[in-house]
């Protein structure tokens, strides 16, 4: 069993888990994932690698209750763990960054986690990173302390308005590209919608900008497939080609379409289980 | 021996009694039930004892038949196990899917004529007699010096771990899965090999004192070079052939099209046969096509069937004379109502608005002259294009390896197929006291061949440890 080593809430349905995975901790960088299973009869799940320490042996994971496994992840408490955990897996981020000038990271809802230990390493570079995180409302924000420590500057966008812009994540970075400012590179982790919406407004200018795909997986090493997504015309697997991607080159439709692909079933798992309902 | 061997009797193969085909389209229950005690005896009685003992040089894992057999008409059933457990780490699989009919059985003299002696079936009976009773676990070797790790525990890996944990090396297996077992867990169906049957040979192995870490992907967990730092002498990599084919053609990121790995994996290895107890749900469809005729799709099809499909049809491009899979695998499909589409190709897939599988369109094939691989060639029939109404789309055409563990393993040479470059009869690779064996070498081809494969190792390994 992997052991949760310290469990925060950092939302009602976003939970942060520090995870004792020595093996894991050494190698983890950037950008990779693990997949993890929640219980025996559990489905094997994607999360992306939020933070390690390799001297205590531990990774960070972040988990945003949406349906039956990532509702009965956020119920694991301290001390318990989870049964399986493997990686790290997937392309680390590190050869895929632009290592000067100025970098923009867009985080939206839990995708702020994955983002924290890109900025780290862009800052470790001497790259600028201004840091813009957006959530539907200022009690959904998340790791904004975390983030602003390992960037210049952080920009708050909230649908409702309760904190700084009022608006999309976006509009934020649309205005950085109005108002002339050096960018070398984009770089969106969040919801698909998000993730699109930011390669639509930094297509025209073409700046250079990657977004971080999170499809269904199932053994996230190569072998199902159940990760394909088209970039460039060609079929990858997120798993291993990515998960990280040219995102002016990722057919976002097509990947919407297929994270649908379970749609029923998960409902049904999740009213069976009666575990979820913490999304109002 | 100074006994004389008992007189042959002749009588046709004793038949192996197996779930009636409308029952058992609608279970994950094994098919055939196995042959009792008395079944075991009379099939027996029928072996001729031959000098030739040319089944024996049929097995790739050289497991004495012969005597096995004398064992069983004898009533001996536990000596007829440990004759067994003698060669083969794995007798409980083998016995199921084994391709006997050309490897064993197909030496066997009585073949000649008639029916050849069900050895894989007598097999299977021993393996089931000696762990139902308990009585399957061997002693515990005396530790030897030598620390050996195994990468993947497959047919392969969990054959070079057997046998070396026999010669009382310390053994680890490193496996990237959840649960050991590798193709036998993944790929296999539960109808075909009963998974509990894996659990029971893997926790054989385990009692004889073999080490089996799960949840590690060698090659990102951890790497070759790093396993040989931390003290193991020799490695052995049984990764096997886990990647998918797929081919190329338009529509194959529609909802609804699956590689035959994840089709089989969602079934077997995740048991979405059993959603939502467990957790891991499946789109079965309700007209299946599956591309290909191997074993792989034979599976895929059957366990299509068995999810609930109302149509499951094998789309092959040759004729059925050239179909992979074996005899025994396309009866039991024939029998579950599968239907077959051969001499036909598809050319794309066609989605509905909302991007779902509705259709696939095929073009009719006739076959040419022989090819490279001695089958003669499709060659597609202009015009004859068609499509047939179907929602879900499994591609079973072949697998090839994996390439992480090369990837991150200098000096570790493949050939252009990806697959690992090894010697064929101790399955060194380019690398110094690096063995692998099984599909990752061979691609992808059957258990048994992958079981020698690990076997070959593991003398191999032995003869340089022990020289140390």
């Amino acid at each position: 069993m992997f052991k949760i080593a310290e469990r925060r809430d950092l939302t009602p349905v976003t939970k942060l888990f520090r995870v004792q995975a020595p093996l894991v901790a050494r190698k983890a960088q950037p950008g990779q994932f693990v997949i993890v299973r929640v219980r025996e009869q559990g489905e094997r799940i994607p999360l992306t690698i939020a933070g390690y320490d390799r001297e205590k042996g531990t990774i960070t994971v972040v988990v945003q209750e949406v349906g039956k496994t990532s509702g009965l992840a956020c119920r694991l408490e301290e001390g318990q763990g989870f049964p399986d955990l493997a990686g790290p897996l997937g392309r680390p981020a590190e050869p895929l960054l632009i290592k000067t000038g100025r970098a923009i990271t867009v985080g939206g809802g839990f995708g702020v986690a994955p983002i924290l230990p890109i900025a780290g390493l862009l800052r470790q570079w001497g790259v600028k990173v201004t840091s813009i995180i957006g959530a539907r409302t200022a009690d959904l924000l998340i790791l904004e302390d975390e983030l602003a420590a390992v960037s210049d500057e952080v920009l708050v966008a909230t649908d409702d308005g309760s904190r700084g812009t009022h608006g999309f994540v976006t509009q934020v970075l649309q205005d950085l590209i109005d108002k002339g400012q050096r960018i070398d590179q984009v770089i969106a982790i969040g919801p698909m919608a998000m993730m699109r919406a930011v390669a639509g407004v930094t297509q025209a200018p073409g700046l250079a900008t990657l977004v971080s795909v999170d499809p269904v997986m199932v053994d996230g090493t190569g072998m199902c497939g159940a990760c394909r997504l088209t970039v460039a015309g060609e079929v990858k697997f997120a798993c291993v080609d990515g998960p990280l991607f040219d995102a002016h080159q990722v057919d976002f439709d097509e990947q919407v379409r297929r994270g649908k692909m379970y749609a029923v079933e998960e409902k049904r798992a999740l009213e069976a289980c009666r575990c979820g309902g913490g999304h109002q | 021996m100074t006994e004389e061997r008992k007189k042959p009797v002749k009588r046709p193969r004793v038949g192996m009694p197996e779930q009636d085909p409308g029952q058992r389209i609608r279970n994950f229950k094994e098919v055939p039930f196995g042959y009792t005690s008395e079944m075991a005896i009379r099939e027996a009685e029928r072996c001729l004892g031959c000098k030739a003992r040319e089944c024996v040089a049929g097995c790739p894992v050289e497991v004495d038949i012969p005597r096995m057999i004398e064992l069983v008409r004898d009533g001996k059933f536990l000596e007829a196990y440990r004759v067994v457990r003698e060669t083969n780490s794995l007798p409980a699989i083998c016995g199921r899917v084994c391709p006997q009919e050309e490897q064993c059985e197909i030496k066997c003299l009585l073949g000649r004529k008639g029916e050849p002696v069900a050895i894989g079936r007598i097999e299977r009976f021993v393996a089931d007699y000696a762990m139902q009773r308990g009585e399957a676990e061997l002693d515990r070797p005396r530790p030897r010096q030598g620390r050996v790790a195994i990468v993947g525990s497959g047919p392969a890996g969990l054959t070079a771990a057997g046998d070396l944990a026999k010669l009382g090396y310390q053994v680890t297996v490193f496996e990237a899965l959840h649960a050991p077992g590798g193709v036998l867990m993944y790929g296999i169906p539960e109808f075909r090999l009963p998974k509990d049957i894996v659990h029971a040979e893997v926790n054989l192995l385990r009692a004889m004192g073999v080490d089996l870490q799960l949840n590690v992907v060698v090659g990102r967990t951890l790497t070759v070079d790093e396993l040989m730092k931390d003290g193991y002498q020799a490695v052995f990599l049984g990764t096997g052939a886990g990647l998918p084919t797929f081919m190329s053609i338009p529509g194959e990121t529609l909802n609804g099209v699956y590689s035959a790995n994840e089709f089989l994996t969602r079934t077997n290895l995740m048991k979405a046969y059993l959603f939502p107890e467990h957790d891991t749900p499946i789109k079965a469809g309700r007209r299946v096509a599956v591309v290909g005729a191997g074993n792989v799709a034979m599976d895929s099809v059957r366990c299509a069937i068995r999810l609930g499909a109302e149509a499951g049809i094998i789309v092959y491009r040759r004729s059925e004379a050239e179909m992979p899979a074996r005899k025994e695998e396309i009866h039991h499909a024939v029998d579950e109502g599968v239907v077959f589409r051969t001499l036909t190709n598809p050319v794309r897939i066609l989605g509905d608005e909302r991007g779902w599988v509705k259709a696939l369109e095929c073009i009719r094939m006739e076959l040419g002259e022989p090819d490279a691989s001695g089958r003669r060639r499709p060659i597609p029939i202009a015009g004859s294009e068609f499509t047939m109404e179907v929602d879900t789309v499994v591609m079973a055409l072949g697998t090839s390896p994996n390439p992480i563990i090369h990837q991150t393993t200098p000096g570790l040479e493949v050939n252009r197929w990806g697959c690992l470059v090894a010697d064929e009869t101790t399955g060194l690779t380019t690398r110094p006291m690096v063995y692998a064996g099984g599909d990752a070498v061979t691609g992808a081809a059957t258990v048994i061949l992958a079981m020698g494969a690990g076997k070959r190792a593991a003398v191999a390994i032995h003869r340089e440890l022990e020289n140390l």
